[in-house]
């Protein structure tokens, strides 16, 4: 069940400076919580979210145990030129999410 | 109608109000809300078809604006909440298993059901068919229990927006469930979060959809009657 969203302006004025937001669907297990008979639950976490703009990586994250479950990350932007965001998460048990947004510059 | 203690339509303050600036933003941000993922899921269930009968919700089925503010409601002579009556069409029009209570499917279809009413006002009648419901659920409401011996109006009516250790009391009026809890990172219904607050007080927690937790929901609701539906809320 790997789901994302993007909200990202789908166009912008060169130079604009643009916010982007992203949620994804984890429920960021943390690795230190047990069950009710004291087995501990492996983490599942989601680790890193990496964000480039037309190839040009700019801006990544790390994510730790101490995070909430379906974690919401905003960042800023300068748009430069039309092309693609591309997003890629990535986690514990081979989580793997990608996904791109396209953007015009005018 | 009004007893002493109750607040007035004009004093009422939703959970809202009491929250961080940081909280509230994340309530007003619908397009990626925390409960986003949860309204995708109630959206599939209302038009996938289940059951032995082979129909949607949608089949049946138009707008469902304006059906949130008027739950619970009162049918064949008892008070039944939108996950009960959900499930009452799942079993009675579908053939379909009742899902369990505070299951993700269950609270996905309430708060996706819930979400169309978003800003409308809460309107439950005090009539002949509703009076003895909501009696009780006032009683519940007044009574002292639990070894704390608090009743919910200690805390809701006398003393909110004072703090009960860090956090600010609200007013308890249920505007926004099924609602995303951050405590809980997931969404929960009304009678989960009773449950919290009777846990609280160190009192006996009801079963889930026992009756006497759906009278007090019923209510609650009254009390919050003319305070708008922020289905699906945020709250600390």
């Amino acid at each position: 069940m790997a789901r994302v969203v993007i909200n990202a302006p789908k166009s912008a004025k060169r130079g604009e400076v643009i916010e982007i937001k992203t949620l994804a669907g984890h429920a960021m297990e943390t690795g230190f919580r047990r069950t009710q008979t004291g087995e501990l639950i492996a983490r599942d976490i989601i680790t890193q979210l990496v964000c480039t703009y037309n190839g040009v990586e700019v801006f990544r994250a790390e994510l730790h145990p101490a995070m909430a479950a379906n974690p919401l990350i905003a960042f800023t932007t300068v748009a430069t030129e039309s092309g693609t965001l591309e997003f890629k998460w990535t986690g514990d048990n081979g989580y793997a999410v990608t996904q791109s947004a396209p953007i015009t510059v005018v | 109608m009004l007893s002493a203690g109750e607040i007035p339509l004009a004093e009422r303050r939703s959970g809202y109000e009491f929250m961080s600036r940081e909280t509230r933003a994340m309530q007003d941000d619908e397009a990626t809300g925390p409960a986003l993922f949860s309204l995708f899921d109630g959206e599939a269930l209302w038009n996938r078809k289940a059951g032995q009968a082979g129909v949607a919700c949608a089949s049946c089925h138009g707008s469902m604006k304006g059906v949130a503010v008027r739950y619970p409601k009162v049918e064949s002579g008892r008070a039944v909440n939108l996950e009960q009556q959900i499930n009452v069409c799942r079993t009675a029009r579908q053939n379909a298993p009742p899902w369990a209570y505070e299951s993700r499917e269950l609270l996905a279809l309430t708060a996706y059901v819930a979400r169309e009413s978003r800003g409308m006002p809460i309107g439950i009648e005090w009539n002949g068919a509703t009076a003895p419901f909501l009696a009780a659920g006032r009683e519940a409401f007044n009574r002292r229990q639990g070894q704390l011996n608090l009743s919910c109006a200690q805390c809701h009516d006398d003393n909110w927006g004072r703090r009960l250790a860090g956090s600010v009391i609200p007013q308890a009026h249920p505007t926004g469930y099924p609602i995303y809890r951050l405590e809980w990172e997931a969404l929960g219904s009304l009678q989960r979060r009773l449950r919290n607050c009777l846990t609280g007080i160190r009192a006996e927690t009801p079963p889930y959809g026992a009756s006497a937790l759906v009278d007090l929901e019923l209510f609650l609701m009254w009390r919050a009657n003319g305070m708008r539906l922020e289905t699906p809320a945020v709250r600390p």
